[in-house]
């Protein structure tokens, strides 16, 4: 590997690694304050890159004004499916509520098929996000710095609200202690609506960017980087955000270098990430920054 | 302030208070003893809304709150120390002290009451930014109280405040809950230590298995032959 083909596939694995670190902030906000693995969140990212194209090639919306509608009616997509699917069973056991993220999930995938058809689409891009930039000689196209750049700023903003703000220290106590957090006068049904809400506002963030990267869009696209992002949580330690952001980044880093410096084994890519789950959770099973804080009972 | 009437509540077939009925009056200090499992933290639960009584009247401020929500009913004053302390260890000291004053809007009274708390428990201060998870039990239980007193309580149910805590410490908390009172706060609290409970009471209710046994004015309960017996220790 030459170092100029080594900077590209380093923004290649930023790139990716981004998204997956975007979309596994959903599945481990949901788990740190629901326990629950919210399996429809892969397709709640998948709504977002199609109600782009609706908005562009049906209603004609400018490329942006689609991007703000998509990121909007995903955020809402996800407070829909916890009302309808996880809210009434609040108080059930637990595989209950699992069994019934899985037929979610089935639900929004085969309902897409019907709506919007197997046929793949396009993805609509400005011309702007198909340019290449040449750095020192290495030639990068531009979304890679793109994705990124507003990751980070998505991240930041998310951060800034659970670390500083009254809504963030309630997330954060409800995440501990339901009862309690309702003697402080905190709806816990409000603080679970806003925590996906903004979980699915980060999957539809990572949506849109993934169109413009992987513009080939299917009903079932949700599925995979849905499964990988839930991997990068779980490696990172499921229910913390620093963690799932780490693990998208390690995920999304190591399979374009492995695959970039094993061109044979490409067909294999998406084991990797297993293997990879497998060997951290054999040496930290709590994952690489899993909760165990100091505690005195 | 709040009186109870014939209070029945249930867990599954356990018959856990049976016709309990008590009363508060405004600015007393009020306090239930008992042995464990008399169906003290029931009684303090069920006000709350935390327990849905199967029968029976919680009046507070002349209207029935039974079936009122736990959060609707902190904005109106009423307020719950747990027992257990449960403050939020993965919090810093300032973070659980805002909460305590999350349903509040004023944040000009808000920053006066931390002020106060902060008066009142000096190691509050010191720790401020610390998580209250890597507290000793004495400074999470004046954290807990700390908490409630940020939401603006008008009456303060206290579920055994000295529980586990070294005999120095547990006449802190009893000054620190006269101080409360003097502030014009009516406070009804649960006691397994009856007799640091009774020299500060007005009032005072004995239960035993979900029943009201005995009541009566806290000094006139501690020269109480039976109450010395069984929970005096005399």
């Amino acid at each position: 590997m030459s170092i100029n083909t080594f900077f590209q596939h380093l923004s290649n694995g930023l790139a990716l690694g981004s998204l997956y670190a975007l979309i596994a902030i959903g599945y481990t906000m949901v788990y740190g304050i629901l326990r629950l693995i919210n399996f429809a969140h892969g397709e709640i990212f998948m709504i977002s890159t199609y109600v782009v194209f609706y908005g562009v090639s049906i209603f004609y919306l400018p490329w942006w004004v689609s991007i703000i509608v998509a990121i909007v009616i995903t955020g809402l997509l996800g407070i829909i499916v916890e009302r309808a699917a996880y809210r009434p069973l609040r108080n059930s056991p637990r595989i209950s509520v699992m069994i019934s993220a899985i037929g979610a999930s089935f639900l929004i995938q085969n309902l897409a098929i019907v709506i919007f058809g197997g046929r793949p689409k396009s993805f609509p891009i400005p011309d702007y996000f198909n340019t290449v930039i040449q750095v020192q000689g290495v030639s990068v196209p531009i979304v890679n710095f793109f994705i990124p750049v507003i990751t980070l700023v998505a991240l930041v903003i998310l951060i800034y609200i659970i670390e500083k703000t009254k809504t963030g220290m309630a997330m954060r106590a409800v995440s501990r202690d339901y009862e309690t957090a309702r003697l402080m006068g905190i709806s816990v049904d409000n603080i679970v609506s806003i925590t996906f809400g903004l979980g699915s506002l980060m999957a539809a963030i990572g949506g849109v960017m993934w169109g413009l990267k992987y513009p080939n869009l299917i009903p079932l696209i949700g599925l995979m980087p849905g499964l990988k992002a839930f991997i990068a949580a779980v490696i990172g330690g499921i229910g913390n955000i620093k963690g799932a952001v780490l693990g998208g980044f390690l995920l999304g880093m190591t399979e374009i270098m492995i695959i970039a410096s094993l061109p044979n084994v490409t067909g294999y890519r998406d084991a990797f990430a297993f293997i990879l789950l497998i060997g951290i959770l054999i040496y930290k099973p709590s994952g690489l920054l899993g909760q165990d804080i100091g505690e005195k009972v | 302030m709040i009186s109870i009437h014939d209070l029945h509540v249930y867990y599954g077939g356990i018959h856990a208070l049976r016709g309990v009925s008590l009363s508060v009056s405004k600015g007393q200090i009020v306090s239930l003893i008992g042995a464990n499992g008399a169906g003290k933290s029931t009684t303090l639960r069920s006000i709350m809304t935390l327990e849905k009584p199967r029968s029976g009247q919680i009046i507070y401020k002349d209207k029935d709150i039974t079936q009122t929500k736990t959060t609707e009913l902190v904005k109106d004053g009423l307020i719950l120390v747990p027992e257990g302390r449960h403050v939020f260890t993965n919090l810093t000291v300032e973070e659980n002290l805002i909460l305590g004053a999350y349903a509040r809007k004023d944040a000009k009274a808000v920053n006066e009451d931390m002020q106060w708390v902060y008066e009142l428990f000096p190691r509050l201060k010191e720790r401020s930014r610390q998580r209250a998870g890597t507290m000793s039990g004495g400074e999470q239980q004046m954290l807990a109280v700390g908490r409630a007193l940020m939401s603006a309580p008008e009456l303060l149910l206290m579920d055994e405040p000295s529980l586990g805590l070294a005999p120095l410490i547990v006449r802190d908390i009893f000054n620190i809950i006269k101080k409360i009172s003097e502030r014009g706060v009516t406070i009804l609290l649960i006691e397994q230590n009856a007799k640091v409970a009774l020299e500060i009471s007005d009032y005072a209710y004995v239960m035993e298995t979900g029943n009201i046994v005995l009541e009566g004015r806290g000094k006139e309960l501690l020269n109480d032959e039976n109450v010395k017996k069984a929970y005096l220790g005399a």
